[in-house]
């Protein structure tokens, strides 16, 4: 089976030849590259060669020409702040006065020039793998980004006291996030990450997402051109996933601190599930832990398909070491393999 | 005090459904057979307790611990006003966000402490190494919080320790990478960790007792 032949046929709740790996390293690329992670960003030829040189690495089921999610407020005029041993981070929000929420507009996906590098990005990517390899690109949601764009104290103080500018956020950024996804699937993108923490329980209560992130999920990801995997970047996401499968996406991204066997459970042909090797404790896991927790993690959940084997927040921290990923993806071809060999 | 967890139901229950009147009146009510200062550290402080404890059992989110962090510490301000003499008698304390600039940790943190009537300098965030270590030294800093949002960070606290080991600062580190790993906070050689909003207030009562 083909990468792409593997990943279709998980989704579509039916074990493929064996469990598909998604190693979601965006910062490895540098590394073998031999360039700091800020000039590594700095070209989308670079997360291109980085992409191909991980999967050829690592025998990874996706390419994902993820850069950082701080380019999206880029794109609005936000700072970037690089560090030589982590992500890139957004700096102070650039929108200081909520008031000014009334007058803001959002960045034409095609005039930007930072969105522009990943849309070359993908290009090349498709150009090279066609339909073989699924490549999975990355648009935070509408109801996340405001974190990054005024601040998550200011955020949550609209979201609960002053509903006018909330909603008028919430207009602008799904139109951008339409947008922006939209041109990365045009580009050649086989499906959209959809990154949702702020809508995970741990942030807040299932009541609350109800009202806001359920809704604007609903209506992003149905003017969205193709596929989405939602994705909580470790949040929990148990007490909605009823709900999170009835916003239109086709897979969850699952906590390290959830138990994968009840997601699996509550997700049975209704959503694929992603996840939950926990990428923060993974820099010090040794063979045997490796092994061990990839089979675990695959016989409790992987069973009738519908799993994607992957780090639980959707990026693999740079201190992760290449022999830990190299382990990871060994464990992933000695225990994933269909039938799963569970005594 | 009348009837401690009475009030403090009382008190948590306007709080969670964002009532702040509700809540004023329920302290300015148990501060008149009391002292304000009584009343942050034992009927505040107990309900903010609750309200993380209840966070990190997954029973309640995120927003509605700061939400009732920050009405907590508006109504305690205006009671005990920052720096007066009836706070308590206590280390010099600070919080601040380690190199990132991720500031909803330390906030709910600083207004968790602050409204329990405990005092904390707040340093706001990107705090280099060496700011911090000059701060810690020129204001004679016995308690240092720091939050990180970025492993990353975290892993500098390490770099920090070595820079402050001439001095007798505690170091109470928090924030999500040490949630996600449960041995990170002694990798980076600090004296304690504290899951959330309640273990922060145990902590620091644990510190300033010791
Ligand atoms: C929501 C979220 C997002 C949102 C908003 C993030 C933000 N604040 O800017 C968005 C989508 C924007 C996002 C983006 C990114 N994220 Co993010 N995100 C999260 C998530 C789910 C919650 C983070 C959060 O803000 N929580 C709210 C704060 C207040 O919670 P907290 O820090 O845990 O604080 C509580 C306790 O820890 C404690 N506490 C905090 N400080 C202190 C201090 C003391 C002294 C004590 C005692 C206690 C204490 O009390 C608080 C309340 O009870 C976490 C995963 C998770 N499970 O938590 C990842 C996480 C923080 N993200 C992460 C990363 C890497 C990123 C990105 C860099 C990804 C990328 N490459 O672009 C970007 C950067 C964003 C930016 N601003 O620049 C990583 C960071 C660790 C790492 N791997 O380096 C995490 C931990 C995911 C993971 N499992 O690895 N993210």
């Amino acid at each position: 089976m083909t990468s792409m032949e593997r990943v279709l046929t998980t989704l579509s709740h039916q074990e493929p030849d064996r469990v598909p790996l998604f190693l979601l390293a965006t910062m490895h690329g540098a590394k073998e590259l031999g360039l700091s992670i800020k000039e590594y960003f700095s070209k989308a030829e670079n997360v291109f060669e980085g992409q191909l040189k991980i999967r050829e690495k690592y025998k990874t089921d996706c390419l994902y020409p993820f850069f950082y999610a701080p380019i999206e407020v880029e794109a609005f005029g936000g700072e970037v702040i690089y560090t030589e041993d982590g992500p890139p981070n957004s700096g102070l929000p650039f929108i200081k006065d909520i008031d000014s929420i009334k007058t803001l507009e959002a960045p034409k996906v095609s005039e930007s020039k930072v969105l522009h590098k990943v849309l070359k990005s993908i290009e090349l990517l498709k150009q090279k793998v066609n339909n073989e390899v699924p490549i999975i690109a990355v648009a935070i949601s509408p109801f996340s980004l405001p974190v990054m764009q005024l601040g998550f104290d200011k955020y949550l103080e609209i979201m609960h006291f002053r509903k006018d500018l909330f909603q008028k956020l919430m207009q602008i950024n799904v139109a951008f996030c339409t947008d922006w996804a939209n041109s990365q699937l045009k580009a050649g993108a086989t499906a959209i990450c959809y990154f949702d923490p702020v809508s995970s329980s741990t942030i807040i209560p299932r009541d609350l997402y109800l009202e806001t992130g359920f809704e604007i999920a609903k209506r992003t990801i149905s003017s969205l051109n193709g596929p989405t995997a939602t994705h909580f970047a470790s949040g929990n996401c148990l007490p909605i996933i009823d709900l999170v499968a009835q916003t239109g996406t086709a897979v969850v991204g699952v906590s390290a601190n959830e138990n994968i066997a009840e997601i699996k459970n509550a997700c049975k042909n209704k959503l694929t599930v992603l996840g939950n090797l926990n990428g923060i404790e993974m820099r010090h896991w040794s063979k045997e832990q490796c092994y061990e927790i990839v089979k675990n993690t695959i016989y409790n959940a992987a069973s009738g398909g519908g799993f994607i084997l992957a780090d639980n927040h959707g990026e693999i921290p740079f201190q992760v070491p290449d022999n830990v990923l190299q382990n990871i993806s060994e464990a992933v071809l000695i225990y994933g393999q269909y039938p799963l060999n569970i005594k | 005090m009348k009837d401690l967890s009475l009030l403090s139901n009382e008190l948590e229950r306007a709080l969670l459904t964002l009532d702040k009147d509700l809540a004023e009146k329920v302290i300015l009510n148990a501060i008149k057979d009391s002292t304000p200062i009584d009343v942050a550290s034992e009927l505040v402080s107990l309900s903010l307790h609750n309200i993380g404890y209840l966070w990190e059992e997954g029973k309640l989110a995120l927003s509605q611990v700061y939400m009732s962090g920050i009405i907590c510490e508006e109504i305690i301000d205006k009671v005990l006003p920052p720096l007066s003499k009836t706070r308590k008698n206590q280390p010099k304390m600070a919080i601040g966000v380690f190199e990132d600039y991720h500031l909803l940790g330390k906030r709910i943190i600083c207004s968790c402490l602050r409204a329990s009537g405990i005092e904390v300098m707040d340093l706001g965030g990107g705090l280099t190494t060496d700011k911090i270590a000059d701060i810690v030294r020129k204001e004679d800093i016995k308690i240092l919080l720091l939050s990180v949002l970025m492993l990353t960070s975290a892993l500098h606290i390490a770099d920090l320790k070595q820079k402050l080991s001439d001095t007798d600062v505690k170091k109470v580190v928090g924030g999500a990478p040490f949630r996600l790993d449960e041995n990170l906070w002694k990798e980076v050689g600090a004296d304690a960790y504290g899951k959330d909003s309640s273990e922060a207030i145990e902590i620091v009562n644990k510190l300033m007792e010791a």
